[in-house]
């Protein structure tokens, strides 16, 4: 009885065969089966982040929080669900209703699609293809088009403005996404989630830390959260996308968006924090899921840290951070990596581990010096005079000159 | 009927009703969108041929990519909800009569293929068919050249946009 969810597919399976039904329908009702129990369960989840994500900003922020609904306001995040449902439902003016109505599904929808290939357990996985890595990419781009069809559809200029915000946020921080999951793939030789956790005998962040920290960085570039959240910046654009959605239309974007936080994490655990790995894993697989949980909800924590401590970052600084900082750097690791990974066939794990960790803190090491170097530059030139402002009777060719 | 051939069929109307639609509705955001369920549909029909590959590629290119890149050409179109003209113009005939000659040319090359009668070669066990596709990519015995070149072409692509969207100092 150490695997439940098995046991009882198969417990299940024998019934439904006992009734006379046919192999392939028997499969069909299982799969269905799984994806409303995994669905609800992580949807169950996701309500309780609500509750975990207000509570931690709250201490980062030296107050309570939800305090008053249940002991420690556990129960607020059913209220506000309540409150989301019987709000009014505004469906704003030349809107486009079709679009608009099913651009919150598509967006919570491309989230729940990513725990299809999470492993939750050494037995427990929705389904175990052998291009998981390539699907969540693909799926991703699901969520920028639940966006663009947000804020076309809205009717509104800031939430145009927001979606085409978003889209070029997230088109350039996908670029160093995938150069950095390139690289479990690489080290596992396989992009099949199961495998590249059976591979992660030693942990990926003891092996390739700074790969880990450039799909970290990315991951909250792809989520929309702060520093990198000028698809919501409310001094500038009011709220972006979703500025017109209203009710539970509205609750399905921040469902999704929380939801996205630990998904996000758990693939981030998955990929370079051993997943399930653990203690006694082996033996009973069900211990399986609460390692994962644990080692995503710290890496939900990470994120949560960031996003309160950070100011946001300008639109051309962040595609600029992006363009000529995090895609050469991740693009550099690769290379290293690959060649690395060839020429040290056949030595002992140990051996492996220690040279690619020391060749991930020799280029840490060696941007750090880049970076010194161009922060010099850059404050030399910050600290040169400026052209000054001159009356609109001045000669063009004295403007010229001045510059 | 199996569990499978149900689902076909549902992706087969779903995937043609989509492709009339883009053709023939007059907003273009909406042509468009159709044009992604069209797409979508074509995944899953590499699904249920257990091409996880090619079901994962055709989202992340034709989907992820492409109409997405379509869809901004269309909303930076100024005018684009005024629905004014017919979606037809004089040589509609002559675009009917090409569709019926490929249309036909099509279904009789089909008619005569012998593919439909051989077996569906058996998968052997525990081969990742990712790492033989890449594999074939880059053997000599392969495709590597084919693949070089597109990978060189791509490369003048990416290397011709820096040179157009360069900002010469003077």
């Amino acid at each position: 009885m150490s695997d439940p969810v098995n046991s009882i597919a198969e417990w299940l399976r024998m019934i439904l065969s006992s009734w006379g039904l046919s192999e392939g329908l028997i499969t069909v009702i299982l799969g269905v089966l799984g994806v409303v129990i995994l669905a609800s369960f992580v949807l169950i989840v996701d309500i309780m982040l609500v509750w975990i994500e207000r509570k931690i900003v709250a201490r980062f922020q030296d107050r309570f929080g939800p305090n008053r609904v249940g002991p420690y306001g556990v129960l607020q995040p059913i209220a506000d669900v309540i409150k989301l449902l019987i709000k009014e439902d505004i469906m704003p003016n030349g809107a486009d209703k079709f679009i608009f109505n099913i651009a919150p599904i598509i967006a919570l929808a491309a989230v729940l699609l990513l725990w299809a290939v999470v492993p939750l357990a050494p037995t427990i996985i929705g389904a175990d293809i052998n291009v998981a890595v390539l699907y969540v990419v693909a799926i991703g781009s699901l969520g920028t088009l639940a966006i663009i069809m947000a804020g076309w559809a809205s009717n509104n200029k800031y939430a145009l403005l927001g979606a085409f915000r978003t889209v070029a946020l997230l088109i350039a921080y996908e670029v160093p996404m995938i150069i950095a999951l390139l690289v479990p793939v690489l080290l596992a030789r396989s992009m099949g989630m199961q495998t590249i956790v059976a591979a992660q005998s030693t942990w990926y962040i003891f092996v390739v830390p700074l790969a880990a920290v450039i799909l970290f960085i990315s991951s909250i570039a792809e989520l929309g959260r702060t520093p990198f959240d000028i698809s919501e910046a409310e001094s500038e654009i009011v709220a972006g996308f979703h500025i017109e959605y209203t009710g539970m239309k509205f609750g399905l974007f921040y469902a999704g968006e929380l939801l996205h936080a630990l998904t996000v994490s758990a693939l981030i655990s998955t990929l370079f924090l051993g997943g399930w790995r653990g203690p006694f894993v082996d033996q009973v697989p069900i211990l399986g899921p609460v390692y994962l949980f644990i080692k995503s909800f710290f890496v939900y924590y990470l994120i949560m840290w960031i996003r309160y401590s950070f100011p946001r970052v300008r639109i051309d600084q962040m595609l600029g951070f992006n363009w000529k900082f995090l895609t050469p750097l991740a693009l550099c690791l690769l290379i290293v990596v690959a060649i690395l990974d060839k020429l040290l066939v056949g030595t002992s794990q140990a051996v492996y581990v220690l040279v690619m960790l020391g060749a991930n803190l020799m280029i840490v090491w060696a941007t750090v010096l880049i970076l010194r170097k161009y922060a010099r530059v850059e404050r030399k030139r910050i600290g040169e005079e400026r052209p000054v402002a001159v009356p609109p009777d001045t000669e063009s060719s004295e403007l010229v000159g001045q510059e | 009927m199996t569990v499978l051939q149900v689902i076909f069929l549902i992706t087969a109307v779903v995937t043609l009703g989509g492709a009339v639609l883009v053709v023939t509705v007059r907003n273009l955001i909406h042509a468009a969108l159709w044009l992604i369920l069209t797409l979508f549909g074509v995944a899953v029909m590499y699904g249920l041929l257990s091409a996880t590959f090619f079901t994962v590629i055709q989202v992340v290119i034709y989907i992820g990519a492409i109409a997405i890149l379509m869809i901004f050409a269309i909303m930076l179109t100024r005018r684009v909800k005024q629905e004014a003209g017919s979606s037809v113009n004089k040589g509609w005939w002559l675009a009917g009569l090409m569709s019926l000659v490929l249309f036909t040319a099509l279904v009789w090359m089909f008619s005569t293929w012998s593919g439909f009668q051989t077996t569906l070669p058996v998968m052997p066990a525990n081969v990742d068919m990712v790492k033989v596709l890449g594999t074939a990519l880059v053997s000599p015995n392969g495709y590597v050249i084919p693949f070089e070149i597109a990978s060189v072409l791509l490369l003048a692509a990416l290397i011709g946009a820096v040179v157009v969207a360069w900002e010469r100092k003077s």
